[in-house]
């Protein structure tokens, strides 16, 4: 018994058809509590009053877009390496949904610069390197549109993903360099001091576990479908042959 | 592979368009500059060496699709790639075809064009020095993006937007040493920053160009 027996379509739509309900019941329990507790439940901020509330939202949805970025780039790997296809199409089922994840950041983050900063949009190292992503997630699907031939679009988007990956990084450290930052630090390292304070911390928390559950579950979702189009081209392609 | 730079020589100064086309391109952002912004001395001076670099990446983009497109139609790239020659190394020659016919006239051209933008005087050896480091590495990535999209019917457009966000550090470090070689600062930093970008891109990229070729090529 190994991970990759996984790696066949059969045994994984078994495994995440069990999975998959639980995943998305939890990940909805989690996010309605993390949501309803930081929404109503925690004061206001002493300086942001009530605008500090869209960290329950931002916060965790900036982590998914960068998580759901190395998740491809490991999935690119495998497929890459070990060339199972369940890997390449859960590539291809996470980008959309690293995609959405960074816009949400970046619009809750306008949403709240607005009133906080007085701008919906500067020209910031952090705001700049999530663009840069969004448009890396932007290439990447194209690429996985525009070519026919399944496996070669799998190959392609792999290597994208993997020379994508470097620039990202070395983007991330090009904006420091080139603008000095409006946004606020790191407030959820585990070792330092200037954390958040524990009232918004423990909601935040849940949060951030209902956005992880949530992304595993549309991935899992949408790699099924994948799975499940592939087949059925497979079948379709079988019944004109017979 | 110094036949296969020279051959792709003859045929961009031949086939005619592809040696001119990025030039062109080049004085026309730089000259519809200052009608869209007004012509305050002042203000070009300081945008100018922005804009030159970013009207030299914009003319590199233009001629990207032309790397291996017209081989890949005709079947060349096939006998390349069952050459002797390893296929990274075919990519390294047509990348340094595409900066001699892009790149090297684009530098060329960058101090001639920056009299029109009033870019202070100490500006110009760095402007030189800073677009002839960057440009071969607008040119290999150019080069990985073409090897990417050479089997798709309309590639230009996704071509431009594979490449966007992967020329961001080199235009980042590139037009910081043309900025501050222009105010006279100090541009150590961005200047190894850049060298190595270049350099990296050119060690590295090969690989990742060649390895999408061949998968094109199946």
């Amino acid at each position: 018994m190994s991970l990759w027996e996984y790696a066949n379509p059969a045994k994984f739509m078994g495994l995440s058809a069990r999975v998959l309900p639980v995943v998305a019941v939890l990940s909805g329990v989690c996010l309605a509590v993390g949501l309803i507790w930081g929404f109503f439940l925690t004061p206001d901020d002493f300086r942001q009053g009530s605008t500090v509330k869209i960290i329950y939202l931002h916060v965790p949805s900036a982590m998914m877009a960068i998580n759901a970025w190395v998740m491809m780039l490991v999935a690119s790997l495998i497929w890459l390496i070990r060339r199972h296809h369940v890997s390449a199409l859960a590539a291809r089922a996470a980008a959309p949904v690293g995609m959405v994840m960074t816009l949400i950041a970046l619009a809750t983050g306008a949403i709240w610069g607005q009133p906080m900063w007085g701008t919906w949009w500067a020209w910031d190292p952090r705001l700049t390197s999530f663009l840069i992503l969004f448009l890396f997630y932007l290439g990447y699907i194209a690429l996985w549109e525009a070519i026919e031939d399944p496996d070669t679009a799998a190959d392609l988007t792999s290597v994208l993903c993997l020379v994508g990956s470097v620039f990202a990084a070395l983007s991330r450290y090009a904006v420091n360099f080139w603008n000095q930052g409006l946004h606020q630090g790191a407030s959820l390292s585990l070792d330092k001091k200037e954390n958040v304070s524990d009232v918004f911390w423990f909601p935040l928390l849940v949060c951030i576990a209902g956005f992880v559950l949530l992304f595993l579950a549309l991935v899992l979702m949408r790699t099924r479908t994948e799975i499940r189009s592939r087949r059925l081209h497979a079948l379709r392609m079988r019944a004109r042959m017979g | 592979m110094i036949r296969l730079v020279l051959r792709d020589l003859a045929l961009a100064v031949r086939a005619g368009g592809g040696f001119g086309l990025g030039l062109a391109f080049f004085l026309i952002v730089v000259v519809l500059v200052p009608f869209a912004l007004g012509p305050e001395t002042t203000l070009l001076a300081v945008i100018a060496p922005g804009v030159l670099w970013l009207g030299a990446l914009l003319a590199c983009l233009l001629s990207l699709d032309r790397i291996f497109a017209l081989d890949f139609e005709d079947g060349t790239l096939d006998l390349l790639a069952c050459a002797p020659v390893p296929l990274e190394g075919v990519v390294a020659a047509k990348a340094a075809a595409h900066w001699i016919t892009t790149g090297l006239p684009l530098t060329l051209a960058a101090p001639i064009l920056g009299v029109l933008l009033n870019l202070p005087g100490p500006g110009f050896w760095w402007l030189v020095i800073s677009l002839a480091i960057g440009t071969p590495a607008l040119s290999m990535i150019g080069a990985f993006g073409a090897a990417l999209t050479v089997g798709l019917r309309r590639g230009g457009l996704l071509l431009s937007l594979l490449v966007l966000p992967l020329y961001v550090p080199t235009l980042i470090f590139g037009a910081e040493v043309a900025r501050r070689g222009a105010v006279a600062m100090t541009l150590e930093a961005p200047l190894l920053l850049l060298a190595g970008i270049t350099l990296g891109v050119l060690a590295l990229l090969p690989f990742a160009a060649a390895a999408a070729l061949r998968i094109n090529l199946r």
